[in-house]
């Protein structure tokens, strides 16, 4: 295995690399075709280089652990604003999940409809490329338009067009206190009608999930104490034409309903494949019902996560849909087999291509895992 | 600044280029009387004009397409342009280029409010795609001062911000999907009314990039309901680093402002003489607006003035109804006119950590003093993009280089405390040849790939973003070929 301990080593690794290298963080997320190759593991390049809480900015090696990221925020009353999702349990994996392998992975949970997922927190990224030259782009502010946005690029390219050394966020304040609406016994129809509503509202819900399996609807608020409270009774009234609503208030019980559907905790432990599939949430019922498995809704019904029978190929049963479904867990003879990433219509792909061969032009970063 | 000089073969076939053009377009669509053309010389960065070859103005992504496909077929390079508000010359055009102007493309393509997003033609302007979706209570977030005029075709090329994004993001946060044809003429759908990309995130790299990668005709945009209410509050200090030191505080005890507008004394008199807002005479002015109920911004607002008053302000005003709100706005949003009305001026917009306000603020004073040449900063203070000001007499000879010379001086200083040389405007031609002191060679060559993929024969706004050194071995195998 081999582990550097500083970004210049990563360099001359990579450009002396003979075959291909499996790139990864702390290895918590195998997900994509599967990788015959040497692994790398960026997890020696580790600690918080820079954090300014008054800039609301925080800058760490790639293989820093989230948890540890996580931490030093909430030291500060602050937080990565995406939610990153802990795939561990659903998944199966140990290890320590990296704040690199959360850029790698575009990981976001369910305050993705308010405060976006990994990219759109990400201000700045160092990273060797498949020839082995360091680059950078963008920085440590949050406002930077200077020359194309490599970092948006990095993120969700899963190690493909270069091994991540350094990345930098804008970070938000965390909120003194969050609330979580349920409403039962909603049709997933229903169910979308209204979070659609609640997402429609001005009352700035920050979480809308569905889950069918426990007849379940939830939203979620967060803010200063009286907002919240505010908002909660605003939101009750709003949702009141689609059933009673309970309001949970406690702190410590909102957070772990709400890591619940982040770490998708339902299908964890569960027998059979894992797919998420991307869609307009109005269109979610009906991609829902269309994979024959069981399903769970966030987003406000624009994430599916369904569960279906191991090796089912989901995409022929989806058929032509507007967004895109993704392998999450399956044995590897099932990734190898099922394309884990929603193939791109043919314009697209070779554009995705093309940039692989100028980012990585021998192929050598984790060759096959997104497909080319 | 200089362009490279145009292709002598493109310019004596003038005649065959246009003949193709009006062969497959509609008659109006394409202008080349050299009178006409004159009107797309330049864009809002004015120092700089040069008339183009020729401009279409399509009506549809397949005319787009067509004028495309011609032109990579004749080898003529492309400056796309939405409304020409660039400030950063990004839609220049060169002797020997084609104005590809989305302009008659602003139609409203599909609203919905259920799922939250507008699809819409790129020419749209930027408030009037609110405009399509207040009556619904909706809109869109990102909101720079040229929004009026400028087009969203011009807000995703640059990836344009405003006053607003500290709370919403700017507009690769807000843009769902594309409809973007390529030099070749190939019509692309990337995105759509889903989140996230399956593969790389193509829309994140075309967004921002100064319509070097493709021409984007339809464009879908997240839409958000408007919060209850919203409300500002005016304070003024006696020194820029207490003004600084403020804005950090009230960053750090966990509110959220949607906007921090900082104004310094130079442009505060300018304001105040031209808007009369009631702005008072201090070193530094900041404006701190909070949205939500009456009673959650009552909260807010109560732990912003808190702040306020531990560093001692001259003044501390929170509006009290909606038209003492609109005037501590009114000055803030007529300060570039303001400036204008006195001199001439020339506005940058590099980043700099917030940390770094202070100490940036007096070394673009002392620099000041130094060139002899004033400088009014107004910005938006939350994320640090600063947009200084600097005032100079464009009929004096020599001022105006004079001025580019300071204001490449206040560029590097940003970089060098950890910034950046634009946060909102682009590079266009303005800040080109200073990306390599933010950037390394290997850094702006791993940039130029991407344009090698979308545009291997360079033709898409092909001398701007990069140095001309850096890109010229690519343009000019170009030519060559």
């Amino acid at each position: 295995m081999l582990s550097p301990a500083t970004e210049t080593e990563l360099s001359e690794i990579v450009a002396g690399a003979k075959g291909p290298l499996r790139v990864v963080g702390g290895g918590t997320r195998p997900i994509g075709r599967p990788v015959a190759g040497e692994v790398l593991t960026v997890a020696a390049l580790s600690g918080i280089e820079l954090y300014e809480p008054g800039a609301l900015t925080i800058v760490a090696r790639a293989g820093t652990p989230l948890a540890e990221v996580e931490a030093a925020l909430a030291a500060e009353g602050q937080r990565l604003p995406f939610e990153p999702m802990d795939h561990r349990a659903l998944l199966g994996t140990g290890g320590e999940p990296t704040i690199g392998g959360v850029v790698a992975a575009n990981v976001a949970g369910p305050r993705r409809i308010q405060a976006g997922a990994a990219r759109d927190s990400l201000i700045g990224v160092r990273f060797v490329d498949g020839s082995g030259t360091i680059v950078k782009n963008g920085g440590r502010v949050m406002k930077n338009v200077t020359g194309y946005d490599l970092v948006k690029l990095m993120a969700g390219s899963w190690g493909t067009l270069g091994v991540l050394s350094e990345v930098a966020f804008k970070v938000l304040p965390a909120p003194e206190a969050a609330a979580s609406l349920s409403l039962e016994g909603l049709s997933p129809l229903q169910a979308v009608e209204a979070m659609a509503t609640a997402l429609g509202s001005p009352f700035e819900v920050s979480g809308a999930a569905h889950l069918p399996g426990e007849g379940r609807t939830m939203l979620r608020i967060e803010g200063f104490v009286a907002s919240v409270a505010y908002r909660a009774g605003r939101l009750s009234e709003l949702m009141a034409p689609f059933g009673a609503v309970t309001v949970e208030e406690d702190g410590a019980r909102v957070a772990e309903i709400w890591r619940g559907i982040r770490d998708v905790s339902g299908f964890a432990g569960r027998a059979g494949d894992v797919w998420r599939i991307s869609v307009t949430p109005s269109d979610g019922p009906e991609i829902a019902a269309r994979t024959g498995g069981e399903a769970m809704f966030d987003w406000g019904g624009g994430l599916i996560w369904a569960l279906v029978p191991e090796g089912t190929d989901l995409r022929a049963r989806l058929g032509a849909f507007a967004g895109h479904a993704t392998l999450i867990r399956a044995s590897e003879e099932t990734r190898a087999r099922i394309a884990p990433f929603q193939p791109e219509p043919a314009p697209l792909a070779k554009l995705s291509r093309g940039l692989r061969e100028k980012f990585d032009p021998r192929g050598v970063l984790n060759p096959g895992l997104m497909g080319a | 600044m200089d362009m490279p000089a145009p292709d002598t073969g493109i310019l004596s076939r003038k005649d065959r280029i246009v003949a193709r053009l009006r062969a497959e377009l509609p008659q109006a669509a394409v202008i080349h009387d050299e009178a006409e053309v004159r009107a797309y010389e330049c864009d809002a960065l004015t120092a700089y004009k040069c008339p183009p070859l020729a401009v279409v103005l399509p009506a549809t992504t397949a005319e787009v397409a067509t004028a495309l496909r011609i032109c990579h077929a004749e080898g003529v390079p492309v400056v796309p342009r939405g409304s020409g508000t660039s400030l950063a010359g990004g839609a220049l055009p060169t002797a020997d280029s084609v104005i590809l102007g989305v302009s008659r493309m602003n139609k409203v393509l599909e609203t919905d409010y259920d799922n939250r997003f507008i699809r819409v033609q790129s020419g749209r302007t930027n408030l009037s795609v609110t405009g399509a979706v207040e009556q619904e209570d909706f809109f869109y977030a990102p909101d720079p001062s040229s929004q009026l005029a400028c087009a969203i075709a011009g807000n995703i090329a640059m990836n344009s911000g405003g006053a607003h994004c500290l709370k919403y993001g700017v507009t690769t946060n807000n843009l769902l999907g594309v409809t973007m044809v390529t030099m070749e003429g190939e019509v692309l759908e990337i995105g759509g009314a889903h989140l996230d990309a399956a593969g790389y995130d193509l829309l994140g790299v075309i967004c921002g990039s100064e319509g070097q990668l493709g021409v984007v005709t339809e464009a879908t945009l997240r839409i958000l309901r408007k919060p209850e209410g919203a409300r500002p509050v005016l304070m003024g200090y006696d020194s820029n680093e207490v003004a600084g030191q403020v804005v950090s505080d009230i960053i750090k005890a966990g509110v959220l402002p949607v906007a921090i507008e900082f104004m310094d004394r130079p442009c505060i008199e300018a304001t105040e003489a031209f808007a009369k807002a009631g702005y008072p005479m201090c070193e530094a002015l900041l404006i701190v607006e909070v949205e939500g109920s009456d009673a959650e911004i009552d909260e807010q607002l109560g732990l912003i003035m808190q702040i306020a008053r531990r560093h001692n302000p001259v003044e501390l005003r929170e509006a009290q109804s909606e038209d003492e709100a609109k005037r501590i706005w009114l000055g803030r949003k007529s300060a570039f006119g303001a400036m204008g009305q006195i001199n001439d001026y020339m506005c940058l917009d590099g980043t700099i950590p917030v940390s770094s306000l202070p100490y940036v603020l007096k070394r673009i004073g002392e620099m000041s003093k130094d060139y002899g040449l004033g400088v009014a900063n107004v910005f938006h203070a939350g994320d640090g993009n600063m947009h200084p000001l600097i005032l100079f007499d464009a009929n004096k000879p020599g001022d105006l280089e004079l001025c580019e010379a300071f204001g490449a001086d206040i560029l590097k200083l940003c970089v060098e405390v950890g910034g950046c040389l634009t946060g909102e405007h682009g590079v266009g031609i303005e800040k080109r040849d200073l990306m390599t002191t933010q950037f390394a060679p290997e850094d702006l060559e791993a940039q130029m790939r991407v344009k090698d993929v979308f545009d291997p024969k360079w033709l898409l706004n092909p001398a701007k973003v990069f140095p001309l050194e850096a890109s010229r071995p690519r343009r000019e195998k170009v030519v060559a070929a």
